[in-house]
C-alpha cells in the first residue's frame, strides 16, 4: 500500500498546465451569447504526469482482489478475468451507439439474445430481461412485476409483501419503491424462514393482502432452505408469489435451477455470480427471470431473434413495467459475462459452486473451535461467524487487525439477527494456500484478543490512515473540496 | 481451469479436514429430485477461441470510429484521452468493492471525493453523490427527492410538470419509477420558462432539460423563478459538456440538477454502462439518495475519506430509506473523475467550443441545402451540439441511403415519434472534422435528389 498522503487534484493544480492538447478548431468559429456564457470553471489544472501519479498513487491506497484476499460474505468477489477486460475493450463495442438500429447492432444484440437465454437456463426461467443495472435494480424490476401480476388479475388489494428478518436492505427498500407494505417474517432455531410464523401471517387477516415473499436462498447465513418448496407452496396457495434474492447464486449455478423449487421471479447480479469487475462500488448488471405467465410484464426492451438479414431484433414486452433505465442495460458488463459463461462451459459453471461451497466450508473447519458459528450446519458458498472472541474484543477490531495481516474483512454486522456477524465468502478463486493463512490470521487475532488486545484496538496501522472519525463527518459533512 | 485454484489434492485435502465425503455430499441440503440438472449450456472455449468469437461477433456492431458519426439523441461520441482507459483499468480500481473499509478504500474514496468536488463545480451546485445509473435514472430519483423534500407524501403537493422535449426514453424511466407513487406527472409541450409558470400548489416539481431533446435552450432561469415563486423545486437534467462554456443549471437556479455523465469519458457501449449525476444544494442533501463520501480525521489527526451520511440509505433504514439504490456507477465515476481532471479549467471549455463551432458550422451548411431546414436557425432559438433538421425526403431514408456510404446522419424522429417522418436530429461533437462535416452537407444534397 502506498501510505503517503496524497494531495487532491485541487491542491496539484497550478495556473496555465494542460493535459490534454485538443486539435485547432478546423471551422469558423461561431461563439455563444455573451449572456448564456459562464463564469471561469473552477476545475483543476495538472500536466500529465502530475496526473498519473496521481491516480496511480491512489490506486495503490486500495485493496482490491487483484492484490488481496477479499473474502467479503454476500458480495461474491471472485476472480475477475483479464480477458473479460479485452474483449470489452474492442472499438465494436465501445463505439457502438445504442440506437444505431437493430441491422447495425447484430453483435451486441446476439450478445444480449445469448446470455438472456443462458441466464434462463442456469435459472430455470421461461424468459428474462438484462436492463436492470445492478441487483437493486433487478429486485425493484422483481417487485414492480408482481405488483403489475396482481393488477393485470384486478387483484389490487395485494400491496403487504413478506420479507424474512435475514433479508438484505435492498429488499424491503425496493418493496417501498414498489409502493408494497412489509412484514418482516422471523427466523427458526436453524436459520431459514419459520414455518409457523409464515403461516400465521397467509391465514391470518392480512393473508389476502399478501402479493409475495421475497427469499434468499441460500439466506444471508450462509444456509440453504431446505423448507424451500414449502415456503414456495404455502405462498403460492394463498395466492402469492415468490421472489428470489439471486445475491447467493454462486452457491447454485449448476446445482440447483431456483424456477424448480418455486421461485417465480428471480434476479442475478452479473457482479457477483459472473465474475465482472466491482469497480469499487459499480457498475454492476442485473437479469430477472421470470416464469412464462409473467414474460409479459418484463423490462424492456429486450432481444428477441429477427428474420432474414435481421437476426435479432429489440423487442418490447407486451404488457412491460416499462424502461427502468435508458437504453438496454450495462452492455459493457453484459459482455463480460457473456465472455466468463463461454468459457467456462456448464461443468466449469457447475464446478464454480462446488468450489465456493467447499471452500467455505473448509475456513468454517479451520475457525470454529474458536469463533462461534451460530448455525453449526453445512455452509454454502458462505458462513457467519461471530466475533465475541474476548472481553472488550469487537467485531469491528477484529476487521481493523486482519487489515493489519493483509487481508481485507469480511462482510461485519450483518445479518443483523447474528450479533457481532463476521459473514466469511471465500469464493471458488482462492487457493487451499491462501485460505489457510486467512484462516491462521483469524486464529492468530482470536490469541491476540486474549493476550495483547491493545494490538486489535489500535489497529489498523499499516493503512494510510487509521480509523476515521465517522460521526464527526457526519456531523460537519464536508462534501466537496474547499479552497 | 483457469479461476479454479484448488486441485484433486486440495479438494481431498479440505474434504478431509471438513468431514465430508465427497464435495456432491456438501450439496445434500438441496432437494435431490433437482439437485445437478444437466444444463443446455454451450461447451467450454479457450481463451483464444473465445476472443476470436467475440471479435467477430463485435465486427458485427457499426462502430462510430469507423464512421462519420452524427448521432447522439441520448449516447454521445467524444474524445476519450487515452489517460482515463490506462488509469481506470488498474486492478486496484477496477476488483475494489464499495469502499465499506475505508482504510484500505482510501484511492477509491479520495477519487469520489474529487468527482463529487468537480462535478458540483460543473453543475453549479454545492452537492453532488457518488452516482446513480445513468442519466435517465438520475433524474427519476431527483424527481422522487423534490417529492420528498416538499414532504409530499403527507400533503397536498402531488404533481410534477415535465417538460415534453425531454428524451422519451428518460420520459418512460419517470413513469416507471414513480408508478407505484401517488405522483401526477403533467407534460407539457412549452419550453421550460412556459412549463413552469404553470406551476401551482399542487406542483412539488417542475423538471426542465437543458438543452431539451431536440437540442434547443431554453430560459432556465425564468423557470426556475416561476417555479420557486409557486413553492415548487426546480428539477434540471443537464449535458455536462456543455457546463464547460455555458451556465451551470445551478447557477441558473435549479435546486436538484441531473446530468448523463457518459459523456465525461465514458465510451456508448451500447447504451450503459452510462454516469448518472446528482447534485443539489446543500440543504436538500439529508433527502439525497446514493453514496455520498466526506473529509474524514483520524486520530492523528490525518485526513481521510468515508462514507457519510449513510443513515438516508438502504442497509440503514431500509424500507425507510429515500431510495433502494445500493450500488454506485464507480468505475464510470472514476472515469468522469480523471477526465474531469485532464480536461481541466480549459480543456472542458476547449471541448464545448469545439462542439458549438461545428454544430452551429454544419447546421448553417444543411440549412442552405435545398429542400432541407434547421427550425432552431430560422426561429433564432439557440443550441449547443444537437438540433433538427426538416428534410424533404423521409429522414429514416435518407439514414438508410447515408449509412451504406459511411455517414451516419443522425436520428430520424419517426423511430420515437411515428407521425415525425420529416426530422432527423443531428449532434455535432468535437469529433466531427470539417471534411466530416462537408461530406454530411453533400450526402443529404444528394439523398434528396
Amino acid at each position: 500500500m502506498n501510505l503517503r498522503p496524497e494531495s487532491l487534484v485541487y491542491e496539484l493544480s497550478s495556473p496555465g498546465r494542460e493535459c490534454v492538447s485538443l486539435p485547432a478548431c478546423d471551422v469558423p468559429p461561431a461563439r455563444p451569447p455573451a449572456g448564456l456564457m459562464r463564469d471561469a470553471l473552477e476545475l483543476p489544472e495538472l500536466d500529465e504526469l502530475t496526473l498519473v501519479r496521481h491516480f496511480t498513487r491512489l490506486s495503490q491506497k486500495n485493496y482490491s482482489i487483484d492484490t488481496e484476499f477479499y473474502p467479503l460474505g454476500s458480495c461474491t468477489m471472485k476472480y475477475n478475468p483479464k480477458v473479460n477486460e479485452a474483449a470489452a475493450s474492442l472499438p465494436g463495442w465501445r463505439n457502438a451507439h445504442p440506437l444505431a438500429g437493430d441491422e447495425f447492432s447484430q453483435g451486441s444484440l446476439e450478445i444480449i439474445h445469448s446470455l438472456q437465454s443462458w441466464l434462463c437456463e442456469i435459472g430455470g426461467f421461461a424468459a428474462g430481461s438484462l436492463q436492470p443495472a445492478a441487483g437493486a435494480h433487478g429486485e425493484l424490476s422483481g417487485v414492480l412485476i408482481i405488483r403489475a401480476y396482481h393488477e393485470a388479475r384486478a387483484d389490487h388489494k395485494r400491496r403487504l409483501m413478506l420479507v424474512p428478518d435475514s433479508a438484505h436492505g435492498t429488499n424491503p427498500a425496493s418493496c417501498t419503491m414498489a409502493g408494497f407494505r412489509i412484514k418482516a417474517i422471523a427466523s427458526d432455531s436453524e436459520g431459514g424462514v419459520d414455518m409457523a410464523a409464515l403461516r400465521e401471517v397467509l391465514s391470518g387477516p392480512e393473508g389476502a393482502q399478501v402479493a409475495g415473499i421475497m427469499i434468499t436462498n441460500p439466506n444471508t447465513l450462509g444456509l440453504f432452505d431446505r423448507n424451500i418448496e414449502a415456503i414456495a407452496a404455502a405462498v403460492h396457495a394463498a395466492g402469492g408469489l415468490v421472489y428470489g434474492d439471486g445475491a447467493n447464486m454462486n452457491a447454485l449455478v449448476g446445482i440447483l435451477r431456483p424456477a424448480e423449487v418455486g421461485i417465480d421471479v428471480m434476479h442475478f447480479n452479473l457482479h457477483k455470480t459472473f465474475s465482472t469487475p466491482h469497480g469499487g462500488g459499480g457498475p454492476g448488471a442485473g437479469f430477472v427471470g421470470v416464469r412464462s405467465d409473467l414474460a409479459d410484464f418484463l423490462p424492456g426492451p429486450i432481444a428477441a431473434k429477427g428474420e432474414g438479414k435481421i437476426a435479432y431484433r429489440l423487442s418490447m414486452p407486451a404488457r412491460s413495467i416499462g424502461r427502468l433505465k435508458s437504453f438496454y442495460g450495462n452492455f459493457g458488463i453484459v459482455l463480460r459475462a457473456y465472455v466468463y459463461l463461454r468459457m467456462l462451459g456448464p461443468e466449469g459453471l457447475r464446478a464454480v459452486a462446488e468450489n465456493a461451497v467447499l471452500g467455505a466450508n473448509y475456513v468454517k473447519a479451520l475457525i470454529e473451535g474458536t469463533y462461534k458459528v451460530k448455525y453449526p450446519r453445512r455452509c454454502m458458498h458462505e458462513f457467519v461467524a461471530q466475533g465475541d472472541i474476548a472481553e472488550g474484543v469487537h467485531t469491528l477490531d477484529i476487521a481493523k487487525r486482519l487489515i493489519d495481516l493483509g487481508f481485507h474483512p469480511p462482510t461485519i454486522y450483518f445479518p443483523l439477527i447474528v450479533p457481532e456477524a463476521i459473514m466469511i465468502e471465500p469464493t471458488e478463486s482462492e487457493s487451499k494456500e491462501t485460505l489457510d493463512a486467512f484462516a491462521a490470521a483469524l486464529l492468530k487475532i482470536a490469541e491476540e484478543a486474549k493476550e495483547s488486545p491493545e494490538l486489535l484496538h489500535a489497529a489498523p496501522t499499516t493503512t494510510p490512515v487509521g480509523r476515521l472519525d465517522e460521526v464527526a463527518a457526519a456531523r460537519n459533512p464536508v462534501l466537496c473540496y474547499r479552497r | 481451469m483457469p479461476y479454479i485454484a484448488a486441485t484433486d489434492r486440495d479438494r481431498k485435502a479440505m474434504l478431509e479436514r471438513i468431514g465430508s465425503g465427497s464435495v456432491e455430499e456438501l450439496f445434500s441440503d438441496i432437494p435431490a429430485s433437482v439437485r445437478f440438472p444437466k444444463l443446455k449450456l454451450p461447451p467450454p472455449l479457450s481463451e483464444m477461441e473465445a476472443m476470436r468469437e467475440i471479435e467477430a461477433l463485435a465486427s458485427k456492431n457499426l462502430s462510430a470510429s469507423s464512421s462519420a458519426w452524427f448521432l447522439g439523441a441520448g449516447a454521445y461520441y467524444h474524445f476519450i484521452p487515452a489517460v482515463v482507459d490506462a488509469l481506470s483499468s488498474r486492478g486496484e480500481f477496477l476488483t475494489a468493492y464499495t469502499p465499506y473499509q475505508p482504510e484500505v478504500s482510501q484511492g477509491t474514496l479520495q477519487a469520489i471525493f474529487e468527482y463529487q468536488s468537480m462535478a458540483a463545480a460543473l453543475l453549479g451546485v454545492e452537492v453532488v453523490n457518488a452516482s446513480h445509473y445513468d442519466g435517465a435514472t438520475a433524474l427519476a430519483e431527483g424527481l422522487l427527492m423534490a417529492y420528498n423534500a416538499a414532504g409530499a407524501a403527507a400533503g397536498a403537493r402531488d404533481k410534477a410538470i415535465v417538460c415534453a422535449d425531454l428524451d422519451p426514453e428518460y420520459k418512460d424511466v419517470l413513469r416507471s419509477y414513480v408508478s407505484a407513487f401517488p405522483i401526477r406527472l403533467e407534460f407539457l409541450d412549452l419550453p421550460p420558462e412556459a412549463a413552469a409558470a404553470r406551476s401551482d400548489e399542487s406542483t412539488f416539481c417542475v423538471v426542465v432539460p437543458y438543452p431539451s431533446f431536440s437540442g434547443t435552450l431554453g430560459d432556465i432561469a425564468a423557470a426556475a423563478a416561476s417555479a420557486h415563486a409557486a413553492g415548487a423545486l426546480l428539477v434540471a437534467h443537464a449535458d455536462p459538456i456543455m457546463c464547460g462554456l455555458l451556465k451551470s443549471p445551478g447557477e441558473l437556479g435549479a435546486d436538484i440538477v441531473a446530468a448523463e455523465g457518459q459523456a465525461l469519458g465514458n465510451p456508448m457501449s451500447f447504451g450503459g454502462p452510462f454516469l448518472g449525476m446528482l447534485g443539489s444544494s446543500a440543504k436538500l442533501v439529508r433527502k439525497m439518495p446514493g453514496r455520498l463520501v466526506g473529509e474524514a480525521r483520524d486520530s492523528q489527526g490525518r485526513r481521510g475519506f468515508v462514507l457519510t451520511l449513510t443513515a438516508r440509505e438502504q442497509h440503514i433504514r431500509r424500507e425507510k430509506a429515500v431510495s433502494n439504490i445500493c450500488s454506485n456507477q464507480g468505475l464510470a465515476m472514476l472515469r468522469a473523475c480523471i477526465y474531469l481532471t485532464a480536461m481541466g479549467r480549459s480543456g472542458m471549455r476547449k471541448v464545448a467550443e469545439l462542439c458549438w463551432s461545428k454544430a452551429h458550422y454544419a447546421a448553417g451548411l444543411i440549412a442552405a441545402l435545398p429542400g432541407y431546414a434547421v427550425p432552431a436557425l430560422t426561429s433564432r432559438q439557440e443550441f449547443f451540439k444537437e438540433f433538427v433538421v426538416l428534410t424533404p425526403i423521409p429522414a429514416a431514408e435518407i439514414a438508410q441511403k447515408l449509412a451504406r456510404r459511411g455517414v451516419v446522419p443522425g436520428f430520424p424522429l419517426s423511430r420515437y415519434y411515428p407521425e415525425r417522418t420529416h426530422e432527423l436530429l443531428v449532434c455535432v461533437t468535437e469529433m466531427c472534422t470539417k471534411g466530416q462535416i462537408e461530406l454530411l452537407a453533400r450526402s443529404l444534397e444528394e439523398a434528396a435528389e
